[in-house]
C-alpha cells in the first residue's frame, strides 16, 4: 500500500489529457508536459493499441487515471465488475494518482455518459463516502474526488458544496481534485462568488488541479448558462481564477483538458505552457 | 430513494417534464436548465456511435445517421461504462426499423463494423509463424484461434460494401452472399473476404486440433473448398497464433 498521507504523487507542474492522435508528438517532444491523464474506461480492452501506447507512455511520463463511468453518487450499490476493471488497470498500471468525480451516470436503465448531478444532504453524503470507502478499499489507494459543473439546483440541498466535499475528504481520507473551470462555471451558472469558493475550499487536501473550456449560453430568463464542454481554450477569467486559486494553495500538478474538438498538440502544449508559468514562480 | 429514477427517465424521454424538487437556482422553474443534461448524454453517446460505425454512417449518411443515433440511444443506453462495446443491439435494432427496411444489409454491416472494434481491443497474441517448419511438421501444428480474430458471416455482400465505402478505388458491390475473416496481426483490424469453408475451418480449429485433421475436416465437410488456399489465407493474414499474451 502506498503512502496515503498525500493527495497524490503526480509532479507539481501541467499535464494534458491524453489522445491517442498526439502520441507521435508528445514522444517527440512534449515540452511543459510533465504528465498525462487517461480516461480509465478507454484502457479497459485486452490488448491492441490503446494498451501498447500506454505502457509506453508510461515509461516516460507519471500518469493519472481519471475515472468517468464509476457513478460514485449513485443511488445503487457501485458495479464491481466495473470496480474489478479498475483494479486490474490500476494494478498493472501503478498510475500516480487516481481520481472520479462527485456525480452519477448509471442507473436501471444504462450508462448515461453523463456527470449527473446530486443533492447536497445527509444521506448523499453518507452514500458517497461508503463508496468512497469501498474503492479505496478495493483499489488499495487513495483516490481524489472533483467537484462538478451544475446547472441547476435541488430544493431538498442542505449543505453547501464546499463544506460537502470538505465533509467527504474527512470522513474518508480521500483527497480532492478542484476544477477551476467547473467552479467557474457552477459559480455563473447560480450567481455566486467563484473567489468565496475558493476562499472555502480545503485546499490543503488537493491533489490535483483542471483546467477546461466551457461553452457560453443563457437559460429561458436571460441568464447566462455555461456549459462544460473541454472542446475549447480555457479562458481568461478562468485563468484569473486558477491564478487566485495557486497563490494560496502553492503548486498543485495541473491539467489541461480538451476532449471534443481536439486541437493539434502544439495548441495544448500552449495552454500547458501558460499554465506552467502560473505554476513556477511558485515553485522556485 | 427514487430521485436518480425520475430523472434518468426524464433525461431519456425529451417529451416528459423535468423532475419535481429542481430549480433553477434563482427560485424559479429549472426549465432549459435541465436540458443541458438531455442534451450531453444524447449527444455524447451519439458521437460513441458515430466513432464505432464510421461505414453504416457513410451508407445512411450524416443527417439520418444523428437521427437514427437518437431514437437508438434512448431505447438502447450502454449497459457498461465501456463504451467502446456501445451498439452491440444496433444489429438488432436497424434489422426492425422501419425507415431502414430497404436495406437489408445494413444490420451486417454494424456486425463487421462491431467486429472490428472487438478486435481492435482484443489480446495481443504472436501470428503463428510456420516459416522454417516443413510440411509434415506445420501441419502437425495445433495453433489457437487468435483472440482478435473474428468471422461475420453474411447473406449479403457486405465485404464488397465496406471496401466501397473505405477505398474510393475499390469496385462497387457486386454479387450474393459474403463471409468475413478478421484478422489482427499487430494492432490494425482487417477485413479478409473468406472463400468457401472457411466458416467451417475456423469453426474447427477453435476445437484446437491439428492443421491436418481441421483441413481434413473441412473437405468432408464442404469437398469443394480449395482447402490450400484457405490455410495460406488463414496464416498469411495472422489468423493463428500458439501463444495467448494476456494482460
Amino acid at each position: 500500500m502506498r503512502d496515503m498521507s498525500v493527495p497524490s504523487s503526480l509532479p507539481h507542474a501541467a499535464g494534458i489529457g491524453y489522445k491517442s492522435r498526439h502520441y507521435a508528438d508528445l514522444v517527440a517532444d512534449p515540452g511543459p508536459v510533465g504528465w498525462l491523464e487517461i480516461h480509465a474506461e478507454n484502457y479497459m480492452g485486452d490488448g491492441g493499441r490503446p494498451i501498447a501506447q500506454l505502457r509506453a507512455l508510461a515509461e516516460r511520463f507519471p500518469i493519472s487515471v481519471h475515472g468517468v463511468g464509476l457513478s460514485i453518487g449513485g443511488d445503487r450499490p457501485l458495479d464491481r465488475d466495473h470496480l474489478g476493471r479498475l483494479r486490474r488497470l490500476c494494478d498493472w498500471l501503478d498510475p500516480a494518482s487516481f481520481s472520479e468525480h462527485l456525480a452519477w451516470s448509471t442507473h436501471d436503465t444504462g450508462y448515461l455518459n453523463d456527470l449527473l448531478p446530486l443533492p447536497y444532504t445527509d444521506a448523499t453524503l453518507a452514500r458517497v463516502a461508503a463508496h468512497i470507502g469501498q474503492v479505496q478499499d478495493v483499489l488499495g489507494r487513495r483516490m481524489l474526488l472533483e467537484n462538478p459543473s451544475t446547472y441547476l439546483a435541488f430544493d431538498e440541498t442542505t449543505m453547501e458544496e464546499v463544506d460537502f466535499l470538505s465533509e467527504l475528504a474527512r470522513r474518508t481520507g480521500c483527497g480532492l481534485l478542484l476544477d477551476i473551470n467547473n467552479v467557474f462555471v457552477s459559480a455563473t451558472n447560480q450567481g455566486t462568488d467563484a473567489r468565496a469558493y475558493i476562499d472555502a475550499f480545503p485546499l490543503s487536501q488537493v491533489g490535483e488541479v483542471h483546467l477546461g473550456g466551457h461553452d457560453e449560453d443563457v437559460d429561458d430568463t436571460g441568464r447566462p448558462l455555461l456549459i462544460d464542454s473541454h472542446g475549447c481554450a480555457v479562458v481568461d477569467p478562468v485563468w484569473a481564477l486558477y491564478r487566485y486559486t495557486i497563490a494560496q494553495s502553492g503548486p498543485r500538478p495541473t491539467l489541461i483538458e480538451w476532449d471534443t474538438d481536439v486541437p493539434a498538440f502544439a495548441t495544448l502544449r500552449a495552454e500547458a505552457a501558460r499554465a506552467d508559468a502560473i505554476l513556477s514562480p511558485v515553485t522556485a | 430513494m427514487h430521485r436518480q429514477s425520475s430523472f434518468t427517465d426524464a433525461v431519456l424521454n425529451p417529451d416528459r417534464a423535468a423532475p419535481g424538487g429542481l430549480s433553477d437556482g434563482f427560485g424559479g422553474p429549472v426549465g432549459k436548465r435541465f436540458d443541458v443534461y438531455r442534451n450531453n448524454v444524447v449527444v455524447s453517446l451519439t458521437e460513441a456511435l458515430e466513432t464505432g460505425f464510421p461505414v453504416l454512417r457513410k451508407l445512411v449518411g450524416d443527417a439520418f445517421f444523428k437521427a437514427m443515433a437518437g431514437v437508438f440511444v434512448r431505447a438502447h443506453p450502454p449497459t457498461s461504462p465501456r463504451l467502446q462495446l456501445y451498439g452491440q443491439r444496433l444489429p438488432g435494432f436497424l434489422a426492425s426499423f422501419p425507415p431502414v427496411a430497404h436495406l437489408p444489409y445494413l444490420p451486417d454491416i454494424a456486425r463487421l463494423e462491431l467486429g472490428l472494434r472487438q478486435s481492435y481491443h482484443a489480446a495481443d497474441a504472436a501470428p503463428l509463424d510456420v516459416g522454417g517448419l516443413d510440411p509434415d511438421a506445420m501441419l502437425a501444428l495445433k495453433p489457437l484461434v487468435a483472440p482478435a480474430t473474428l468471422v461475420v458471416q453474411s447473406r449479403y455482400p457486405i465485404f464488397a460494401i465496406w471496401r466501397a465505402n473505405t477505398d474510393s478505388a475499390a469496385p462497387g458491390p457486386t454479387g450474393g452472399a459474403q463471409d468475413i475473416l478478421i484478422t489482427r496481426p499487430r494492432f490494425d483490424p482487417a477485413p479478409h473476404l473468406l472463400p468457401r469453408g472457411g466458416v467451417t475451418l475456423a469453426r474447427l480449429l477453435k476445437g484446437r486440433i491439428s492443421l491436418a485433421e481441421a483441413m481434413a475436416a473441412t473437405l468432408a465437410a464442404e469437398p469443394e473448398a480449395d482447402i490450400s488456399a484457405l490455410l495460406s489465407l488463414f496464416i498469411a493474414s495472422g489468423a493463428l497464433t500458439l501463444e495467448r499474451k494476456d494482460l
